[in-house]
């Protein structure tokens, strides 16, 4: 099967961002496990429609990001020990950090973003079963 | 990395409108999009590189041959296509194959036949029976199988349907598989040039405005959204693009973007609520409203 991924033209992210929002749900997923290689740049931005150097843009940031492993002419692999727990904890942080950021903006303080928090908890209907 | 197309210093002056400085790089194995309003100076440049057009001064080299000497050399690796280029309406597709094949003994028959298939063209139709997509996708088809090095497009993607449009992107985009293989194509399509392109050539009444890989340019600006009360004088002083009050609500977007013209807007008392990235069609317009309005 070749890869491809799914991109949108309405998503205000740089293109680049969608992509490496990709490859992190697919080493979430188990799709890409650990050690799998990488299609070629060339290739993944042959099949996805974009551009070569935003596969490259994509790539190196996963790269910066430790979630794979470039060996010079040999091609990309998605590291060794990046658990998908490890992974899904880093995204749940962003968007926490995310969630922090709008509060401060919007004047809102420690005690009422709990309270916010808390409210919305016990409105979730069904909370998915503990891991 | 051989550069494919170098144009360098080219000056072409007629009447009404002038080409100046022109100075393009494409490296091999890249996408370049050139874009700009319908008179910026896109078809006079491709032509200039086809050697159809003589420039008044500077140098063109295509594949590493000097124009207008090397240009059958040049041209034999190159497939070019425009919109006022015809096809013969009472032969059908087989019979312009047959006849493009007969010229370029690289023709690939498997990949024409492949072609075929995925733009959904009757072989055997005459061509005035076919309608404005389809002659564009037959057009495309018979540079495609001649697997050139280098393919020159201008306006690909005009006057296409949407189902068209993403069909001839799709084979644009399989070139891509292919190092050694580079296509510079005009448009004034913003979307198709930011998805397809490594780099954008921003052509403006016959000058660039930019020539770069497009992440770079795209990155330079940002759309700020601030409120309160400021003297548009003193924020007119960082130089935006372009300036908007209504009310207590300001926009502002900015070229060369830093984060400390931030704490330059707050300076002036305005509280900035949003900074964001601009997509390659709201920076391109705000571009050309700019130019147009200093020379008014």
């Amino acid at each position: 099967m070749t890869d491809e991924l799914f991109l949108s033209q309405t998503d205000s992210r740089p293109m680049y961002l969608q992509v490496v929002e990709q490859i992190k749900l697919k080493i979430m997923a188990g799709d890409w496990p650990n050690g799998y290689a990488l299609p070629s740049i060339r290739e993944l931005a042959a099949a996805t429609k974009v551009s070569v150097i935003t596969i490259k843009r994509a790539y190196s940031e996963l790269e910066q990001a430790g979630l794979i492993v470039t060996r010079p002419g040999r091609g990309s692999l998605v590291a060794e020990g990046i658990g998908q727990g490890a992974l899904r904890h880093q995204e749940l942080n962003h968007h926490i950090a995310q969630l922090l950021e709008a509060a401060d903006k919007f004047g809102i303080d420690n005690h009422t973003l709990q309270q916010q928090l808390a409210e919305a908890l016990k409105q979730r209907q069904t909370p998915p079963a503990s891991e | 990395m051989q550069n494919v197309i170098q144009l360098t210093d080219i000056n072409k002056h007629y009447g009404h409108f002038t080409l100046e400085n022109i100075n393009l790089t494409l490296p091999a194995g890249e996408i370049m999009g050139l874009v700009g309003v319908n008179g910026a100076g896109k078809s006079t440049t491709i032509r200039i590189l086809m050697g159809l057009i003589e420039a008044d001064s500077g140098t063109v080299d295509v594949l590493g041959h000097r124009l207008p000497d090397a240009q059958v050399t040049a041209k034999r690796q190159v497939g070019f296509a425009s919109e006022d280029m015809r096809l013969y309406k009472y032969q059908n597709l087989t019979w312009h194959m047959d006849f493009v094949q007969g010229f370029y003994p690289e023709w690939d028959a498997d990949y024409a036949q492949m072609l075929l298939q995925k733009f959904r063209l009757n072989p055997t139709q005459a061509i005035k029976g076919f309608s404005h997509g389809q002659r564009v996708k037959a057009s495309l088809l018979l540079l495609l199988a001649r697997r050139p090095r280098l393919l020159i497009l201008d306006e690909p993607t005009t006057g296409l349907d949407p189902v068209a449009r993403s069909e001839v992107l799709e084979e644009l985009a399989d070139i891509l598989r292919d190092e050694n293989r580079s296509v510079l194509f005009s448009s004034h399509n913003t979307h198709d040039v930011e998805q397809l392109s490594d780099s954008i050539t921003f052509l403006h009444d016959g000058r660039i405005l930019a020539s770069e890989d497009i992440e770079c340019f795209v990155n330079k600006w940002r759309s700020v959204r601030c409120t309160g009360h400021a003297s548009p004088t003193a924020l007119a002083e960082l130089k935006p693009a372009h300036l908007r009050q209504n009310g207590s609500v300001w926009q502002l977007k900015i070229d060369n973007f830093q984060p400390s013209m931030l704490e330059a807007i707050k300076a002036q008392g305005l509280e900035v609520v949003e900074v964001m990235r601009m997509s390659l069609e709201e920076i391109f317009i705000a571009t050309v409203k700019k130019d147009t309005r200093h020379e008014h």
